[in-house]
């Protein structure tokens, strides 16, 4: 019932929005987004993100929110407000951040959260682009000798209930057909405390988390082995809400900027001197010729602040990601064995 | 010896009720009491080897082998090898964390503001305690010390820097939400209470009745997950109620909920015949209750007040679950922070200790309150 009249509403919302857009086109004001106007109006925009993850979120002894999924609202609010201080990061737990999404409360979801048909069908949300591919995989000691994760008959696995991963992991032991002993423990220090004491033979969770906490164990982490197997996949994207497609537009496309200067090698430091460049590309993104801004409902030189403010996507990664000791690996560019590619943008 | 007491207390002046056997030093008294016998005797030898282990052990994890500071790369990433490798406490945890832990994400050049906000709770707490300020004046240093909280966490006047509550973090968010519950949880539960005791009242009666089992029958969590979750989906589309509030909203209505039945049980205990004495001296309602009735009924029920008082400073807590950020959740969330993750003892150490802190003062202060207001019961 309730999903109904969510439903009406958004159609509601959807027609309002092409009525709009209609009246915005013969009066030449207006975006044509409702969650635009409103984020221009507050002069502020929201958005939703964990601030408890590592790398992704997490704010650093002076109080600043850093991590991927705090850029990525930055760049957002860099494209849509001009400036990337506008933004007001809104701390979402994994409860109650589609609720969030949903209710108005954020613009949008950028809290390390994957993509699957069943919440882009379900929840009257939908996924603007993928930030993060990560996946399920195993954490074990040197000692133990185990090379890959078809090898780990009768171990005792710890991973935290109720995650993506119990699943993953009880559906690879059940498709090898062989034997594993979950141990399921919710608190994060508790389940590294009991792999490190050797309670449980291996520890699963995302391969990032598993990453990061291999490298916080400093000289100690040459003993600790991350299994080549990634069992799952786990896109984590960023969110917005269904029937406001300019708006999930601007989200898509700030990525798209983001990329197309990583692949240019346009970056923070450097971007003015490409103001002066003659690649019609480059001229395109930066706002100099055609109206890739206009299309969007933006300010031409949108692509020129994400990069100025916030950077491309590498230098997002590696002021994020790199310092906790994760190779790039999927999350690289197309051109480098990875799975990041932008649409061409004219 | 029974009757030697009573003898004494007869005889002599009633300042001396309670007179020390002569001739009972310390050694005396733990010659009878903790090596009376061979049985006892070995008791207390292996209690005092188990505390001096413990106490020993816990001062060498804690002081001669712990770690004070670390250093740090160009990039200003912390060096925790030094921990890593070290048998004793790391420190070096707090000294980086501490400003996260007790003031969250407070813009890091204004966090004086919140930290002059605790003195302002501290002092509040300690000028609420002084019998001396026992006045209706009292009910404007309230007003005025909670005023200046709100202006000195928002800011935007007086050339402060506006700064949104969802920054707010640490100390202060414990503080308020546990201050603002109880002060305005405490007069609703006594209202609640009241109501439910009424005979003429029977509508009030019965949704005072439903109010309280309703709130009773559900957990906190629950509470503050329809604060945070349903809540706004039955809102309109863009009526946002700001998030501080809502839980601040739900956990005054759980506190009173629970304060309500301890103050019932107060004014249950109260024999009958103080109203029948005050109908007869022919006071109205309002004036049998708080000149009679409240004042009587809540000395009674001190100890139980303060209980569900202790209980509901340490139950903001759980305020994390709905994404805001109190003392307890940012000490966690400093310890998600890589190069620190395996230093939680430390951080839970003294958290525990500030709470304790806080907890601890609140029952030493009942248990004072108490032996003053009962003074005229002791025999």
């Amino acid at each position: 019932m309730r999903r109904l009249i969510r439903a009406t509403t958004h159609l509601a919302c959807a027609l309002l929005g092409l009525g709009a857009a209609a009246l915005s086109e013969a009066q030449a004001q207006g975006s044509g987004s409702a969650t635009m106007d409103a984020a221009r109006a507050r002069g502020q925009l929201l958005c939703g993100m964990a601030g408890n993850v590592p790398g992704f979120s997490l704010p650093d002894s002076q109080g600043v929110m850093r991590g991927l999924d705090a850029d990525t609202c930055r760049a957002v609010t860099a494209a849509v407000l001009g400036d990337a201080a506008k933004v007001k990061l809104v701390p979402t737990t994994t409860q109650n951040r589609f609720t969030a999404l949903q209710s108005g409360e954020v613009d949008m979801l950028s809290r390390s959260t994957t993509w699957t048909l069943g919440r882009e069908g379900n929840l009257g949300l939908m996924f603007a682009w993928v930030n993060y591919y990560d996946g399920t995989g195993f954490l074990v000691k040197k000692s133990a000798g185990v090379k890959a994760a078809k090898e780990m008959d009768g171990a005792t696995i710890c991973v935290q209930p109720g995650t993506s991963t119990e699943l993953a992991v009880a559906d690879f032991f059940r498709l090898n057909n062989i034997k594993f002993t979950p141990i399921l423990i919710q608190d994060l220090s508790e389940i590294q405390g009991a792999f490190l004491s050797g309670r449980c033979d291996a520890y699963s969770t995302d391969a990032s988390a598993l990453a990061t906490f291999r490298f916080s164990q400093g000289p100690k982490a040459a003993d600790l082995i991350l299994l080549p197997d990634i069992i799952s996949k786990e896109p984590l994207g960023v969110m917005v809400r269904k029937g406001d497609d300019k708006w999930f537009d601007v989200v898509r496309w700030t990525f798209g900027a983001m990329i197309t200067a990583e692949e240019k090698g346009i970056d923070s430091k450097n971007v003015d001197t490409f103001l002066t460049s003659k690649d019609p590309e480059i001229r395109r993104l930066l706002g100099l010729e055609g109206d890739l801004g206009k299309a969007l409902g933006l300010d031409p030189k949108f692509a020129y602040n994400v990069i100025k403010q916030v950077g491309n996507l590498a230098e997002v990664w590696d002021r994020n990601i790199t310092p906790m000791g994760v190779p790039r690996g999927i999350n690289n560019l197309w051109t480098k064995g990875g799975l990041q590619y932008a649409p061409p943008m004219r | 010896m029974g009757s030697l007491r009573d003898t004494m207390s007869t005889t002599t002046a009633p300042t001396l009720s309670r007179p020390s056997p002569p001739g009972l030093g310390p050694i005396a008294w733990a010659r009878t009491n903790l090596f009376g016998s061979w049985v006892s005797t070995a008791v207390s030898l292996a209690l005092l080897y188990i505390v001096a282990r413990a106490v020993l052990g816990f001062a060498e994890w804690a002081l001669v082998g712990a770690v004070w500071t670390v250093p740090y790369s160009a990039t200003g990433i912390a060096q925790t090898a030094v921990c890593q490798t070290a048998h004793g406490a790391c420190w070096a945890v707090i000294h980086d964390k501490y400003r996260l832990i007790l003031f969250g994400r407070y813009p890091f050049a204004e966090q004086w503001r919140p930290a002059i906000v605790v003195l302002i709770f501290i002092a509040l707490y300690t000028v609420s305690a002084i019998r001396w300020f026992w006045r209706k004046e009292l009910a404007l240093i309230w007003v005025a010390a909670l005023t200046a909280v709100g202006v000195l966490m928002w800011g935007g006047v007086f050339g402060l820097k506006p700064v949104p509550n969802d920054e707010w973090g640490g100390l202060p968010i414990t503080l308020i939400l546990a201050t603002f519950g109880i002060a305005f949880a405490f007069p609703l539960a006594v209202l609640v209470a009241l109501g439910r005791r009424s005979t003429e009242l029977p509508a009030v009666k019965t949704l005072c009745v439903v109010y309280v089992e309703l709130i009773r029958g559900v957990p906190l969590i629950s509470v503050l997950f329809m604060a945070s979750v349903m809540f706004p989906l039955f809102m309109p589309a863009g009526v946002n109620i700001d998030k501080l509030l809502r839980a601040q909203i739900a956990i005054i209505l759980f506190a009173a909920a629970y304060l309500a039945e301890v103050v019932r049980g107060g004014l249950q205990a109260l024999p009958k015949g103080q109203t029948e004495a005050a109908d007869a001296m022919g006071l109205s309602y309002w004036q049998k209750t708080s000149f009679i009735i409240l004042p009587q009924a809540l000395r009674l029920v001190i100890p139980p007040l303060v209980n569900t008082f202790i209980g509901f400073f340490k139950d903001t807590s759980l305020v994390l679950i709905i994404g805001l950020f109190d003392l307890l959740t940012m000490g966690k969330v400093a310890l998600s922070d890589p190069p620190w993750q395996s230093f939680s003892t430390e951080v839970y150490v003294v958290l525990g200790l500030i709470y304790i802190a806080f907890c601890y003062a609140m029952s030493r202060y009942s248990r004072g309150l108490e032996q003053e207001l009962n003074a005229s019961q002791r025999r």
